[in-house]
């Protein structure tokens, strides 16, 4: 839990202070300064980590069923 | 487990580049506004396909001059892959294009020679499918795929340039180095590229062993 809170704060320390400069061009500010921004974050990052599990318990379950025919075929 | 570290690095880099495509400053540049982020998630779908689609004409390549079938099973795997890609790349672009362009699908050389470019491989697929007979059915496949690749390459990335095009880079239009792809966007983009580079191969590499696993199970 440490590791992960001091990672976390090392990102924003190397995130906030690249502080965008001032323009007219309309961009979703408020939604960064208010945070909302990391709900989004947290739900794309939930849906690929999702994936992500997927793709792994589809490999393991491949492996098992390459060393099965490995072993028939022996 | 240690072949299997680049796997785990695809799935790192593209959760980083979820994260921080999604907080990390952005230009400020009208009509494109946040949008600019897409160049994060759309684009790499792009750089994965024609990577994929490289190895699949490097294997169709080998399959014929060696003759095992598991190369033909690898080549076939990729370019399904690939098409995926492909076909995710597209609707990320027209929704895209929709909001920045106006429309979902403009005449932009670069679109039409997708289009091009993914009815040939839909050609490949329809092929493969036909020939009933699974060695000729390799050997035709692999042949199509060494025409098929180098004509993509020309559709989507030659006859772009010399016409006029709206993508960045293309037809005299500024790449996006000129859009201030500076190094903050640069630190997001290139890990984004090569993550989903990285997960695209292991998608194919999941259905070609599965692929070898039928091809072995048909045997017995």
């Amino acid at each position: 839990m440490k590791t992960i809170k001091a990672l976390l704060l090392a990102f924003l320390v190397s995130v906030v202070p690249q502080v965008t400069q001032a323009q007219n061009t309309a961009m979703a500010d408020e939604l960064r300064s208010s945070g909302k921004i990391y709900v989004v974050v947290a739900v794309m990052t939930t849906i690929f980590l999702g994936i992500a599990i997927y793709l792994v318990v589809l490999d393991r379950r491949l492996r098992r069923l390459e060393k099965e025919s490995k072993n028939k075929k022996a | 487990m240690k072949a299997n570290w680049w796997k785990y690095l695809g799935l790192i880099l593209v959760l980083y580049s979820i994260v921080t495509g999604l907080v990390n400053p952005v230009p400020r540049i009208d009509i494109l506004n946040e949008s600019i982020r897409n160049l994060y998630f759309h684009v790499p779908m792009w750089f994965s396909m024609i990577v994929l689609l490289l190895l699949a004409f490097v294997f169709s390549i080998v399959y014929l001059a060696v003759g095992k079938r598991t190369y033909d099973n690898l080549a076939k795997e990729l370019t399904n892959t690939a098409i995926l890609l492909g076909m995710l790349g597209v609707l990320t672009g027209m929704l895209w294009a929709q909001f920045t362009w106006g429309f979902f699908w403009t005449n932009d050389p670069k679109l039409n020679g997708v289009a091009i470019g993914m009815l040939i491989y839909l050609g490949y697929y329809v092929l493969r499918q036909a020939i009933e007979d699974s060695e000729k059915s390799a050997r035709v496949g692999a042949v199509f795929n060494i025409f098929a690749f180098p004509i993509f390459v020309v559709l989507i990335f030659i006859l772009p340039r010399i016409n006029d095009s709206l993508h960045p880079g293309n037809g005299g239009n500024p790449g996006f180095s000129s859009y201030d792809l500076d190094s903050r966007m640069r630190a997001v983009f290139y890990p984004a590229v090569l993550g989903w580079i990285l997960i695209g191969g292991w998608i194919a590499n999941l259905r070609w062993r599965m692929k070898n696993l039928e091809a072995e199970h048909e045997d017995n």
